[in-house]
């Protein structure tokens, strides 16, 4: 029926210049693309460190940021605030990542300040990254490279590139979608 | 994504047809019809209801990308059987950016002539079609109630748009 199937696969696919927790020849990549101020990704977020404390080396998972400015007044800063910090260091975006979703209700830019300060990185470097400039454009190809992927509100989850449209929120359920891809691998 | 035309929908409009001009309230006071937008390309999302989740998550998306489509030129037009006021104080509420149509009275008759309505629940189907800058319809897609769409097939489709189709081909007549 359609001339062009809307197919929902990852694109740009995963790089190295990714943000990525896991070996890089993991059996499976776990893709979110995620939103810092969405209560869903927020009730996301603790699933997510479970199916990697359970999958462990096996898995791979790479963060992109997808800011919906417009439900979320604070998600942009917040976006850009992490790939500021993640300048210094993945262990430091990380760090500002977790610290970001597991503080939800205080996103106000004195407290995205605040939390960078707390990793070691200055106040000021955020306040610029904010102007704009190549943090700013980093969500921004993120942004749009969901859109080409199929991304259809936060969070959405790619597994080994196809989108993952299937219940996220019972983490036995997801982690045994995770170990089948992974044997599909072999 | 596996073809979906197995709701009760009629078949959806097909890729080639001209698409059907209509006029409906945009707001309680203002009316916009198709072709105002003759010479750009619009992208007709059809969706079930204001409020709804899904719906919900699927014009905030669209409501995001406004910049993205206007890069083709595109227009953004979303229809469904919710009244105006409705869809005024749904707008309001998400922030939207672009125009939602009441597909109101009589009830679902624009969304029937696209064959995206569905008789048994009484609204819009979640349809989406992109017309060209002439009018004709070149992409089409129908979606289960539950699962959002996204846009990654929109893009792909403006994207398949000659210059001409896109309607900014004025330069391009004299090489």
């Amino acid at each position: 029926m359609t001339a062009i199937d809307a197919s929902g696969t990852l694109t740009p696919p995963v790089s190295d210049g990714d943000h990525a927790q896991g070996p890089g020849n993991a059996k499976v990549t776990l893709v979110e693309y995620g939103d810092y101020e969405c209560s869903y990704c927020g009730r996301a977020h603790p699933i997510v460190k479970k199916l990697q404390a359970q999958l462990g080396k096996q898995l791979r998972f790479v963060f992109r940021n997808f800011p919906l400015r417009q439900a979320h007044p604070h998600a942009l800063h917040a976006a850009i605030a992490a790939e500021a910090v993640g300048a210094h260091g993945e262990r430091e975006f990380w760090h500002m990542h977790d610290t970001l979703y597991e503080h939800q209700d205080a996103l106000e830019d004195e407290d995205l300040a605040r939390y960078a300060e707390a990793i070691g990185v200055p106040a000021s470097e955020i306040a610029v990254a904010f102007a704009g400039g190549r943090f700013a454009e980093r969500v921004r190809t993120d942004f749009r490279g969901g859109t080409r992927s199929g991304v259809n509100g936060t969070p959405t989850f790619f597994v080994n590139g196809e989108r993952y449209d299937g219940n996220w929120t019972d983490v036995e359920n997801f982690a045994s979608v995770l170990r089948n891809a992974a044997r599909a691998r072999r | 994504m596996a073809p979906t035309n197995q709701s009760n929908s009629r078949e959806l409009l097909a890729i080639g047809t001209r698409a059907p001009d209509f006029t409906l309230n945009a707001t309680p006071d203002q009316k916009i019809s198709l072709s105002d937008f003759r010479g750009r390309p619009v992208v007709l999302v059809f969706y079930p209801a204001d409020w709804s989740p899904v719906c919900g998550d699927q014009v905030a998306l669209y409501n995001e990308m406004l910049g993205e489509f206007s890069e083709s030129n595109a227009q953004v037009l979303g229809i469904s059987v919710d009244g105006a006021w409705c869809h005024l104080a749904f707008a309001k509420d998400r922030h939207l950016h672009f125009p939602l149509l009441a597909d109101f009275e009589p009830k679902g008759e624009v969304s029937r002539k696209y064959g995206a309505y569905h008789e048994e629940q009484g609204e819009s189907a979640r349809a989406l079609f992109v017309i060209d800058a002439n009018g004709i319809i070149r992409w089409n897609h129908l979606s289960p109630d539950g699962v959002n769409p996204g846009a990654d097939g929109i893009l792909k489709a403006l994207d398949a748009l000659t210059p001409e189709e896109r309607g900014s081909a004025t330069a391009g007549s004299t090489p």
